[in-house]
């Protein structure tokens, strides 16, 4: 009964390793906040008067926003589709169970990194610069945002399947297309939609905000109204903005919910 | 009741995987038409690598496989496809798509048969729908044509996944360990279905580790050890001692 304990050693027993990583995890978020200077310049004055006047929302602003509203939704719509079509081939192959060239899949899947490194903001800038101001700048860099998320998703998801029914494929003689259509396909098609939902659910938030960079939708509102100072009109956007994103989040949880 | 296709001719047959491992050995092995060949033989012995060289789910290191005279070894894309439509293949775990309906699953055993735009589009004929029903009448599974795969027990699924395989119209059979997951009753009933297909002129060759299921259902008994042939007799002459030298411990490695 006479067991002693291992000796441990003085780092482990004042567990050094763990208070210096303290100490300068607060060293570096005391001088992050010192050189953005997050204290300065804040008027509460300022909040409190911008507060107030939101609280009295302009309510005849709504019909006029009803529109830009529903062009984000459609934005949203078309970008999301758009962007699913181009991701079916790109995840195929770049799905490791599909595609054994390693060559192949490796060229493919850095140019889907390179696609998923761009925000949907920065391409927002990007279409208006080509296509110009509109909704169709706001689908093309929605199109683009949704191949990148949707990709990545989309070939995890066809890892993940089970390989025996594309093994049964190939010795009934079944091609390459055959096999994805007949052992692929059926194994990810409810993951498939649910990603797509999923990817609209944030691309309808994501669209609301495009505007803004003249991409279309109703973010554009949200521009003008702040830039005039009609605050209360401002509300009306943010509440409309809600409403909708709180929709959108509901009926695609419970579509999602019933695809699982 | 041989229909003279349906042979399979095995020559100097070698496998070694590229970590250096010796999957099959120089194997020999020439099965007419008709026969209901069993391989026996421990786990990690080659069955399973021998029975996917012969529709070349595995590629083999040296060694020709010729069915019907044709080396399937070498053949390539379209050809290799043809080949492997006149050869079913059972296995372990059915293989069936779960999320999809049997008779889905029946028909792609025919995709072989068709083009990729009319098999994408699910453009199947009368006749083969007709066919991919008789199959599951065979089986004793018609009633569950809509059912999903997920549904089904065990059996039923390996039933459809034979429906499935008659939907190619083959010549020859692989059944990868078909029963190795099933209870007895439904052992008997897959077997059943194997022994009738080789009734309707179809080579059967499958890899069982059931000595029993051998001597009842093979008309001729092949054993492997260590990637070797080292057994092949018709069931004539197989007493039920010879299964002690197949199961006999692997040699020493060096």
């Amino acid at each position: 009964m006479n067991a002693t304990l291992p000796e441990r050693q003085f780092s482990e027993k004042w567990h050094i390793k763990g208070i210096l990583s303290g100490l300068l995890f607060v060293l570096i978020f005391i001088g992050s906040g010192y050189n953005t200077g997050a204290t300065a310049n804040f008027s509460w004055d300022q909040f409190w008067d911008l507060l107030i006047r939101m609280m009295h929302p302009d309510w005849t602003f709504v019909s006029a926003i009803i529109t830009p509203i529903a062009e984000t939704i459609q934005m949203a719509l078309v970008g999301t589709l758009l962007g699913t079509i181009i991701a079916i081939p790109f995840s195929l192959l770049a799905a490791r169970n599909i595609v054994k060239n390693t060559y192949l899949r490796g060229i493919i899947r850095f140019f889907l990194i390179l696609v998923r490194a761009l925000p949907d903001l920065l391409l927002a800038a990007v279409f208006v610069a080509i296509v110009g101001i509109g909704p169709m700048a706001g689908v093309g860099a929605l199109t683009i945002f949704s191949f990148g998320m949707i990709s990545k998703l989309f070939y995890e998801a066809i890892e993940t399947i089970d390989d025996g029914p594309i093994e049964a494929l190939t010795s009934v003689g079944a091609n390459g297309i055959q096999k994805i259509v007949f052992a692929v396909i059926p194994q990810v098609m409810n993951q498939f939609l649910s990603y797509f939902l999923y990817t609209l659910e944030i691309n309808v938030r994501a669209s609301t905000v495009l505007g803004y960079l003249g991409a279309g939708g109703v973010g554009l509102y949200l521009d003008q109204t702040l830039s005039l100072f009609r605050y209360d009109r401002t509300a009306v956007v943010i509440l409309a903005i809600l409403v909708v994103v709180i929709i959108v989040d509901g009926v695609s949880n419970r579509l999602r919910e019933a695809l699982a | 009741m041989s229909s003279g296709v349906g042979t399979i001719k095995i020559n100097d047959v070698s496998k070694i995987y590229p970590n250096g491992t010796v999957g099959l050995d120089h194997i020999n092995l020439d099965i007419q038409s008709g026969e209901f060949v069993v391989i026996v033989g421990l786990s990690g012995a080659g069955k399973s690598t021998l029975l996917r060289a012969i529709n070349r789910l595995h590629d083999v290191s040296a060694g020709e496989i010729l069915l019907d005279g044709v080396d399937i070894t070498k053949a390539k894309g379209k050809e290799l496809r043809q080949q492997r439509r006149n050869i079913a293949m059972i296995f372990q775990n059915f293989n069936l798509v779960k999320r999809a309906t049997v008779a889905r699953n029946v028909l792609a055993g025919r995709v072989g048969y068709y083009s990729t735009f009319r098999s994408t589009f699910g453009l199947f004929s009368k006749e083969d729908k007709e066919k991919a029903a008789a199959n599951l009448e065979r089986v004793n599974m018609l009633d569950k044509y809509y059912t999903r795969a997920d549904e089904l027990s065990g059996g039923q699924q390996q039933r459809v996944a034979i429906a499935r395989s008659m939907m190619q119209s083959p010549n020859v059979v692989l059944a990868d360990e078909p029963i190795a997951s099933l209870d007895p009753k439904t052992t008997k009933m897959v077997m059943d279905d194997l022994q009738h297909l080789n009734d309707m002129g179809m080579t059967v060759v499958v890899n069982l580790h059931s000595v029993e299921l051998a001597m009842a259902y093979a008309t001729r008994i092949v054993g492997l050890r260590d990637g070797q042939l080292v057994y092949d007799k018709p069931i004539a002459e197989v007493s039920a001692d010879d299964f002690d030298g197949i199961y006999a411990e692997t040699r020493d490695k060096e």
